[in-house]
């Protein structure tokens, strides 16, 4: 697999629900070492869209791929090499650190398990509690553990689904210190959905805005700043959720 | 990049290992799960020990027939336990919320198959080894003297406790959380037309065909046949293996549809009601 390939390319994703249209003729390519912030309102389509990339979702129409591999129909010859957080699922409760680690880190087929649970509980001050049960630890010390299970197999690609909610400010500017450590590290790919505007503007060298499952813009956060005459992604942010003029209105 | 290569393999027994460790982890972890697994199947085989001991007083015919009672439940215990066994597997990633985890992984749904089968067999063993054993000392019935045909009756029973787990785990993907009942009620359907505690021959004519298109039923009558007249009937084993060929072949198929339908409609990610 050579550089040239994107790290993820989704190309015209649509995916309709009986509900309605959650996702709406995406399109865009995320070179590999790159990171990126998918932005948007609730049910605007974010967490649709890494459901597609993942190929836990199937498109209703469009196509997917990772590193190359049409996600639909070949994920298996890729999923190895990619790895996910999300607030959505939960590691066993009733396993410790440790097992939990052990058991995803056979599942993905890491060579020397102990060893690499050992690093990232060094890296990730999980030491500690490495033999407590997951369950009784803080929402903190879970997101932690969460996102060693998304290290262990040290991805190229790394989606994270709002990796920071429910952390206080320390703990979250903790997490975007060691998601930041890892990208450089690894030259991973990082695509981050996220309602936290600061940590986009901290960490992402490209925003996706999405609402109502189109993407209504697409650029560095500096050139998004300049566009909408904004001094935050957070004002961008409500200028493209509520529609430009309205949003100038109740800034004034 | 480590262990690039296993991961690659379209089945890998490593996987499925990593997955029975976790079910071994979280059987460790928690007393009542291993306790609920004697606690019923130890109920019923006293309840219909007693009931057969009272009978076997009372009744020449059946005094003739020992032990087609406890058999019985012995054998519906391994078809009932056995389904079980696999769909709690399942159901505990549910629970856990797991599975999203799981399905992003390199772990193949087959892999994923394989391993709620073997903890099927762990589940049952752990919970019917004592039973018979206290079967064996209460009432004098001892299941392994069945031998050879008890391993015929086992394969069978086991095959379709795995077929029918297996379409239930598929419906409960497709559908949610609100399908999770009938991992615990659809073997009752199967407990009246499979004929456990009576011949097939009390059933109308119409009924008959149903039971013999169910491969239990070919077992609890081969059971009837050695306890009451003392006959192997290989016949009615080959005629069940043959049918749960057919049923574990269709419900894999099922499974890996429902899968897909799952994706289509997004419920992987939605894993609530």
């Amino acid at each position: 697999m050579t550089n040239d390939v994107a790290a993820i390319a989704a190309d015209r994703l649509v995916k309709i629900y009986k509900g309605g249209i959650a996702v709406n003729g995406v399109s865009f390519s995320l070179p590999q070492g790159s990171i990126t912030g998918l932005l948007g309102g609730n049910g605007a389509g974010k967490t649709t869209t890494i459901a597609m990339i993942m190929g836990l979702v199937m498109p209703t129409s469009g196509q997917v791929s990772v590193l190359g591999v049409d996600m639909a129909r070949q994920r298996h010859r890729v999923l190895h090499r990619m790895n996910f957080e999300s607030p959505y699922v939960d590691m066993p409760m009733r396993l410790t650190v440790r097992q939990n680690l052990r058991v995803f880190g056979k599942l993905y087929g890491v060579d020397d398990v102990e060893e690499r649970i050992r690093e990232l509980a060094e890296q990730l001050d999980l030491v500690e509690f490495l033999d407590r049960p997951t369950g009784k630890l803080s929402a903190g010390q879970k997101t932690r553990v969460s996102l060693a299970k998304s290290l262990l197999n040290k991805p190229e690609i790394l989606l994270l689904d709002e990796p920071t909610a429910s952390l206080d400010p320390d703990t979250a500017d903790w997490v975007r210190g060691r998601l930041e450590t890892y990208r450089r590290q690894r030259h991973a790919t990082i695509l981050l959905a996220s309602h936290n505007m600061a940590e986009v503007e901290r960490l992402c060298e490209r925003v996706i805005m999405m609402k109502r499952g189109k993407i209504e813009d697409d650029d560095t956060p500096q050139r998004l700043l300049e566009r909408y005459g904004r001094e935050t992604l957070e004002e961008v942010f409500l200028d493209i959720a509520r529609g430009r003029g309205e949003a100038r209105e109740a800034a004034q | 990049m480590s262990g690039r290569a296993s991961v690659y393999s379209a089945f890998s027994f490593g996987r499925i290992g990593a997955m029975i460790l976790r079910y071994y982890y979280l059987m460790r972890s928690s007393w009542p799960r291993l306790l609920e697994l004697i606690y019923w199947p130890m109920v019923q085989m006293l309840m219909w020990g007693f009931l057969q001991s009272y009978v076997d007083q009372n009744a020449s015919f059946f005094a003739k027939a020992g032990g087609t009672f406890i058999g019985a439940v012995l054998l519906w215990d391994i078809l009932f336990r056995g389904q079980l066994g696999f769909s709690v597997s399942f159901l505990e990633e549910m629970w856990a919320r797991n599975m999203g985890n799981l399905m992003m992984s390199p772990l193949r749904p087959l892999e994923f198959v394989v391993a709620l089968m073997v903890m099927s067999l762990v589940r049952l063993a752990i919970g019917m080894v004592p039973v018979t054993l206290v079967a064996l000392w209460l009432f004098n019935f001892n299941l392994y003297g069945l031998g050879f045909a008890l391993a015929a009756f086992f394969a069978n029973l086991i095959f379709t406790s795995w077929a029918v787990g297996i379409l239930v785990s598929g419906l409960i993907l497709r559908n949610g959380m609100g399908a999770e009942g009938l991992a615990w009620t659809i073997m009752f359907l199967l407990l009246p037309l499979t004929c456990v505690y009576y011949p097939v021959s009390i059933f109308p004519g119409w009924l008959q065909a149903v039971a013999w298109a169910l491969p239990p039923t070919y077992v609890f009558e081969g059971m009837r046949a050695l306890l009451i007249e003392h006959v192997f009937r290989a016949d009615l084993m080959l005629m069940a293996l043959a049918l749960n060929l057919f049923y574990f072949g269709i419900s894999v198929i099922v499974f890996l549809k429902l899968l897909d339908a799952a994706r289509r409609h997004g419920s992987l990610i939605q894993t609530g009601e």
